[in-house]
């Protein structure tokens, strides 16, 4: 049995230990905006945060999680309210809208690391996650677009 | 006319149903229905929006979204003419119907950069009928003329009192009514939403994690299946045993479909690692001595032999065999992967008189139908839901419908509702890649320096052979082969495009962009030879030889000012155009780059337009134009397939890289406001893309680049 926490709840599971946390989240925890894309963390689509770092769950054994706190998308906020998803539908990021899951994840992880990344932060932040569609430009300036409004809200 | 005729073409039906408010399905001609739709059947029924007491306004999409924003665009297109108030506009995928094929292909599918063109006046025409039901409800209650009411954002307005009624509540009350089918359409300048930047409906669901793309799909006690398929095309299963499988907790079958072993588990996780212990032994002797050389072997022979003539203009041989200096290249594209983000699945329910489906399609007849083939069922007992696409990119749009028919075979095995899912290297291994072509290519300029003539053969597989689009092959050329070449538009007075069309065992299909993904590469920058040949600017040569196509040099002229052409760069910096007409759109762009010492190739920044016609959203329009140069840019700097005894050599993206943010250039997009007949948006920004980046590296170096993807060690 393996005991960790997803989006604030606890959660046990009698699973292969071996098994990548990506199935486990999206298979025996029903949470399926976490993507399988590649399998060998080359594209970012399955990125999830363990302990608010951001991680690639296909590769990530899920006994790796015991113990810890995992957010997926789901968890991020409940209503769209969190400022990634707010910058992401100001700027109209998505576009088929599969990658975009772990794209916010990975951002997330950039922006509780750095609350005001420059461009330089995100290439390093973000190149692990591919986007097919071509949704770079607007992912950056989103990013930007959250940081400010997390700023903002900050000031207040 | 036959009564029934007449009556599709009078008649429209309005039911009332008991919570869920009006439904509307009506029969419309399509005006400009062209070559694919049969005789007979000018008249298809139609059921394109619901309104529901709360005052939803449903749109039913007859096309799929993949990213292209058809989710956004089609109840746009709906909306405008209903008067309806957007902010209650929602989408919803169509069930499969004929009254839901395209109003060209006359089969509903996904493809060819056509949805918002061939829906322009489908869904306006929907918009407008129940407008004209909801005013007559209103009119009835208010026993006034119907031209004595108005519309406006979800009302009916009575002209004589100023009361008004909502839609919603229209709807409750239209029991018995009839309009007449002849509804009149907006004049554009009364649009209030076509032609705005309104931010795409679906981008909340695909920002929260909820979205259902056909990988999610869950059923009540479904399984997950992976099939371990032939590993070159062609082969032949031998033996294989199921018991090291089978001894995988959490594997509960093991059994041969027509493509090879599927693994049948609880979850993926357990089928996967079954399949990893299956043994298998295959016959690959089918494509035992193919390579990637050897293909290009004879490719390069046949294109020394005169091919299927695609355009003829004057006499290109003659004029080149005159010429005093002659200007000799072959250019070569291999053949390349979708590589959607989300690899092929198709979820399952198979029952003995019925059979249920979910998955991301593009081709929502031909894979119903072949479900049907497959289950020995009729395709009306076949129902197919269209979930959101992962990325289609065509790969989804399959003749063969290779992942669904699958599937369907896999669900006949496991006796249980079952998801196939694909991996990565499943995916890419899986064929129906955009084929790789060799052209060769000869040109000459005049004593003044302009093109004098052109001579251009390619050479490479037919995507539509044997396929059920076959019949759109004519006299021996495919012209997805030659689209892109055999319509050069530049005024060069001798012009010869051939073909020479290849057969090998490796499955090929439309690519974003279909011929134009190469035939763009190869004209534009050979087009740019000749130029620097001739001694001429390449924007001013271009806009010499285009007098006559005025869209072409509308958009090249909007990305030379933009891109502020001819001005001065950093150091080390050239600046590439392209100009290319698909689709029924035309685009252009210029981009910078520059090489650093080790080769390595840096875009910087990239300034592209299109005149797509009249456009119904220049916010998706910039998105596409932003993706299509991105995916441009991928296959033009990284990608490519190549095959060593008979095998696939790439698996996945460490091997097969995609462009990434920190590659990433600066885009800026330009849609071009026109009155002109609707075009298409999601293909027409790719090809343009790799001809500009390698014009701009022989502006930044004078080295020449033929062949993709570029490494600078192969340009000359």
């Amino acid at each position: 049995m393996i005991s960790f926490r997803v989006n604030g709840k606890p959660v046990e599971l009698n699973v292969d230990p071996a098994m990548p946390l990506l199935w486990a989240i999206r298979e025996n925890l029903g949470l399926t905006g976490t993507k399988f894309g590649c399998g060998v963390a080359q594209c970012g689509a399955c990125t999830v945060l363990i302990d608010g770092g951001a991680v690639r769950s296909c590769v990530t054994p899920v006994s790796r999680a015991a113990g810890r706190e995992v957010t997926t998308i789901e968890g991020l906020s409940a209503d769209l309210s969190h400022p990634l998803q707010r910058a992401w539908i100001e700027i109209d990021v998505p576009q088929c809208g599969y990658c975009q899951s772990g794209q916010i994840m990975s951002a997330s992880g950039l922006l509780r690391a750095k609350p005001k990344p420059t461009d330089e932060d995100i290439d390093q932040a973000m190149t692990g996650n591919i986007c097919r569609c071509g949704t770079y430009p607007r992912i950056r300036r989103a990013i930007h677009r959250a940081a400010e409004m997390m700023a903002e809200r900050g000031a207040k | 006319m036959s009564a029934t005729m007449m009556e599709r073409r009078e008649f429209l039906k309005v039911t009332v149903g008991a919570s869920s408010g009006l439904l509307i399905g009506f029969y419309l001609p399509f005006a400009g229905a062209a070559a694919a739709a049969p005789a007979g059947e000018v008249f298809k029924p139609n059921a394109f929006v619901r309104i529901a007491p709360d005052e939803t306004i449903s749109v039913v999409c007859n096309h799929s979204e993949m990213g292209q924003g058809v989710y956004t665009s089609l109840p746009m297109l709906l909306a405008d003419e209903m008067d309806a108030d957007w902010t209650k506009v929602r989408y919803e995928p169509a069930p499969v119907d004929p009254a839901y094929n395209h109003p060209v292909f006359g089969v509903q599918m996904t493809g060819g950069s056509t949805s918002t063109w061939s829906g322009f006046e489908q869904y306006r025409k929907a918009g407008a009928a129940a407008r004209a039901v909801l005013v007559a409800v209103a009119a009835r209650e208010w026993s006034v003329a119907p031209e004595k009411c108005t519309t406006a954002n979800g009302f009916v307005v009575n002209g004589d009192t100023g009361a008004r009624q909502s839609y919603g509540l229209l709807s409750t009350k239209a029991a018995g009514i009839q309009v007449p089918a002849q509804v009149a359409l907006k004049d554009s300048k009364d649009f209030h939403l076509i032609g705005k930047p309104l931010k795409r409906l679906d981008t909340p669901e695909k920002s929260s994690g909820k979205g259902i793309f056909g990988i999610d799909v869950s059923l009540p006690g479904m399984m997950t299946a992976v099939v371990a398929r032939a590993p070159s095309f062609g082969a032949k299963l031998k033996t294989f045993d199921p018991a090291p499988a089978m001894a995988v907790q959490g594997v509960r079958k093991v059994t041969q479909v027509p493509t090879g072993v599927a693994v049948i588990a609880d979850g993926f996780w357990a089928a996967k690692r079954g399949r990893d212990a299956l043994h298998i032994e295959w016959d690959e002797s089918a494509m035992a001595g193919f390579s990637t050389k050897s293909q290009r072997e004879e490719y390069a022979a046949l294109a020394r032999q005169p091919g299927l003539v695609a355009r003829k203009d004057g006499d290109a041989a003659a004029a080149l065999a005159r010429a005093s200096k002659k200007l000799t290249a072959v250019y070569e594209v291999p053949y390349l992967s979708h590589a959607m983000m989300e690899p092929l699945n198709c979820a399952v329910d198979l029952r003995a008189d019925h059979c249920e489906i979910w998955v991301g399609t593009q081709f929502q007849t031909g894979d119903r139908y072949a479900a049907a083939q497959i289950a020995g069922l009729k395709p009306e007992h076949v129902e197919l839901h269209t979930t959101l696409l992962g990325g289609g990119f065509g790969r989804r749009a399959n003749p063969a419908s290779d992942f669904v028919g699958e599937a369907v075979h896999v669900a006949k095995a496991a006796g249980a509702p079952v998801k196939v899912i694909w991996t990565r290297e499943d995916d890419m291994h899986g064929g129906f890649y955009r084929p790789a072509y060799y052209h060769a290519l000869e040109g000459c300029v005049d004593s003044g320096g302009a093109p004098l003539a052109w001579s251009h053969r390619i050479v490479g597989q037919s995507i539509l052979a044997g396929t059920p689009f076959a019949a759109m092959v004519k006299n021996g050329i495919d012209d997805s082969s030659v689209e892109g070449a055999a319509d050069l538009p530049y005024a060069i007075p001798n012009v010869s495009v051939e073909l020479h069309t290849t057969k090998n065992p490796v499955p090929v299909l439309w690519w974003r962009s279909v011929g134009h993904s190469h035939t763009a590469f190869v004209k534009e920058s050979f087009f740019d030879e000749l130029c620097a040949a001739g001694g001429k600017d390449p924007y001013q040569m271009r806009r010499a030889l285009l007098a006559g196509h005025p869209r072409e040099l509308g958009v090249l002229d909007l990305v030379a000012e933009k891109s502020g052409w001819g001005k001065p760069l950093p150091a080390g910096r050239g600046r590439g155009i392209a100009v290319h007409a698909s689709f029924g759109s035309f685009a252009a762009m210029v981009a910078e780059a520059s090489v650093s010492d080790g080769g390595k190739v840096r875009v910087h920044r990239v300034v592209t337009a299109i005149d797509c016609g009249r456009y119904v959203n220049p916010g998706i329009i910039e998105a596409q134009l932003e993706g299509g140069a991105i995916f441009g840019m991928t296959a033009a700097l990284h990608d490519e397939l190549t095959f060593e005894g008979g095998r696939l050599q790439q698996s996945n993206f460490h091997n097969y890289p995609m462009l990434r943010m920190n590659e990433c250039p600066e885009i800026e997009a330009h849609a071009i406001r026109s009155d002109e007949k609707p075009g298409g948006i999601g293909e027409p920004g790719v090809p343009c893309a790799a001809p500009a980046v390698a014009n701009a590296i022989f502006a930044a170096t004078g080295k020449r680049v033929r062949k993709l993807p570029i490494r600078m060690s192969e340009a000359v």
